[in-house]
């Protein structure tokens, strides 16, 4: 499974509640969500990533509350996946819970600069930045983690598990 | 093992489990509240199941945003009220209840030894009850309604070994700042945060859940404690249930901890987060120049009796400051009562400050207090980011209970020894 995108970089410790805030808890479509994505640090943010982008953030990304509105937000935003240096945990969950890669690799916030082209191998772990021709090799997925965001999510997934059954 | 290693064996089935390991673990109770239930409901819808694996073991809390102040929320209460009805699950509704992790426990739902998930982060508040309790999303919690299980990394363990007495005004809460001050808004991520030693022992449960319910503010998984005679005594007329044998849900003399903090808290002073990280933690004696528009005294952290009792000593016989609009919000009917009764409501009605009924109000800032662009409030909850109570060019500044009253009362940021010395 691979993810590609333009790289949008953002620093340590981003929190749900500028990822998408409070007041837009109540909204249910995902597509009303995505209009307000990152609205807490760059109001902009959702007509930059319509064309599809890559989330790079620094350290304890998706911290605070459990909101999976935020990483929805993201994601119908345009956002294909997010690589950080690591992650706040229910953020983490939530995003491959509703279908959103997200990697965590050390060293991605030197390695990658605003606009450049990026392409994750979930599988392999594998983050290439092929503006500057690096990769870095980040800690492989567990293979039922790929196989959830391979399946849509976990709903689909577990739809699938059951059927199984 | 430790007391978070030992519940998560049981869930699972294992004789042992170590850090690192991912289990399969049976959950004993998940809740969901007012603004995560609607995804949770339509996500369970798309698996197809008709019913709940067991409608004893979920709950359904309204507390965001109550009562409804728009149709939205109306038409999401409603749907949640719905889904409860239809599924046989224990719903509290507005003026039943009051904030979710103050209701937990208050209700029985809360027992050491059980794994709790609730799909809200402050989950981890029930550690202060030796309960495994953590955050998940809606639509994990869709998933454990439909199978009762869910997957779980086993965490490694920050010990966090309490000795010495509180001063007088120096509260858990100035306790548990200090900590995420000292390790960092990142400090304990995917990590179970223990803690121990004679100051956590001879704490009140609402002191124990301050600290819990804040461990997430350092990424933590989970906080914990173990339960004791304290934790009984709490839970005597709470629940029908058997407790769990206390002797069984301690951590081993041999536990494996990564790290090992020791705190003395005797010469521990009020501290203050300060925009716009919960681990910019400062001494309130050294922001006496951060003048305030609103003080908020409430939450899942800080809107218990003992919160409220220390803010009504501090406010007792005095005024808010004009231009500090103050808001008292009990955490739930049970405590609201208990204030009534002890005539606090009062002392607070007197003061000059609105006490609200039992909300989340404008800790997320839904609705109830949100602030204006360049307004300043100090508060006892939990996060201060950036447009996390209302305008993103807002400030929030966090703080025990008599910082926050204290502060109310002298219109700037004030540590409350200081307003004391000052009145002698």
């Amino acid at each position: 499974m691979k993810v590609t995108g333009t790289a949008i970089k953002f620093g340590d410790n981003i929190d749900t509640d500028v990822i998408l805030p409070g007041k837009y808890l109540v909204l249910i479509n995902p597509r009303d969500l995505a209009k307000h994505a990152m609205e807490g640090l760059d109001p902009a943010f959702p007509e930059k990533a319509a064309q599809g982008v890559i989330v790079v953030g620094g350290k304890n990304f998706g911290c605070g509350s459990s909101r999976e509105q935020a990483p929805l937000a993201l994601k119908y935003a345009g956002v294909k996946c997010v690589i950080a240096e690591s992650f706040a945990r229910i953020f983490f969950r939530n995003a491959i819970n509703i279908g959103l890669p997200a990697i965590e690799c050390k060293g991605i916030s030197a390695a990658v600069d605003n606009g450049d082209g990026v392409v994750v191998d979930l599988e392999a772990g594998k983050v290439q930045n092929v503006t500057k021709g690096k990769t870095l090799q980040a800690p492989k997925l567990p293979p039922f983690i790929v196989e959830i965001l391979a399946d849509g999510g976990l709903i689909e997934n577990l739809r699938k598990r059951l059927k199984k059954k | 093992m430790n007391i978070t290693e030992k519940i998560l064996a049981k869930a699972s089935g294992k004789t042992s489990v170590r850090p690192g390991e991912i289990v399969e673990a049976n959950v004993d109770m998940v809740m969901v509240h007012d603004l995560t239930g609607p995804l949770a409901v339509e996500a369970f819808r798309r698996i197809g199941m008709e019913k709940v694996w067991d409608n004893q073991k979920a709950v359904v809390i309204l507390d965001h945003q109550v009562p409804a102040e728009s149709v939205k929320v109306a038409e999401l209460h409603k749907m949640m009220r719905q889904f409860a009805k239809e599924q046989g699950i224990r719903l509290y509704d507005v003026g039943k209840g009051g904030i979710c992790h103050q209701v937990m426990p208050e209700k029985g739902h809360v027992l050491p030894s059980t794994v709790i998930v609730g799909a809200d982060s402050h989950t981890c508040t029930y550690g202060a009850f030796g309960a495994f309790a953590t955050g998940i999303g809606s639509t994990e919690a869709a998933a454990v309604f439909a199978t009762g299980r869910i997957w779980l990394k086993v965490p490694s363990a920050i010990r966090v070994n309490v000795e010495g007495k509180f001063r007088k005004y120096t509260a858990p809460k100035d306790l548990i700042l200090h900590v995420i001050g000292k390790l960092g808004a990142g400090g304990a991520i995917y990590k179970s945060v223990e803690f121990t030693g004679s100051t956590i022992r001879e704490m009140s449960v609402a002191g124990r859940m301050t600290l819990c319910n804040m461990t997430v503010e350092m990424g933590a998984k989970n906080g914990i404690v173990e339960p004791d005679e304290t934790t009984r005594d709490f839970l005597k007329g709470r629940t029908t249930k058997p407790l769990a044998p206390f002797e069984s849900l301690k951590s081993d003399a041999d536990a494996a901890y990564e790290k090992v903090v020791d705190i003395d808290v005797a010469d521990l002073g009020s501290q203050v987060a300060c925009p716009a990280q919960v681990d910019n933690v400062k001494p309130a004696s050294e922001l006496s120049n951060v003048t305030l528009d609103q003080a908020f005294i409430g939450s899942c952290t800080n809107g218990r009796i003992e919160d409220l009792r220390a803010a009504a000593e501090i406010l007792k016989g005095r005024q808010v400051k004009d231009g500090v609009r103050t808001l008292v919000i009990p955490a739930s009917q049970e405590v609201y009562r208990q204030a009534l009764n002890e005539g606090l409501i009062e002392i607070f009605t007197d003061a000059g400050a609105l006490v609200c009924g039992s909300t989340c109000g404008p800790c997320l800032g839904g609705h109830i207090g949100l602030l204006a662009p360049g307004e300043t409030c100090v508060s006892t909850s939990n996060r201060n980011f950036i447009g996390r109570m209302g305008s993103t060019q807002a400030n929030v500044y966090l703080a025990s209970p008599a910082t926050v009253a204290a502060s109310a009362v002298t219109g700037h940021i004030t540590d409350p020894q200081e307003l004391e010395a000052s009145k002698a």
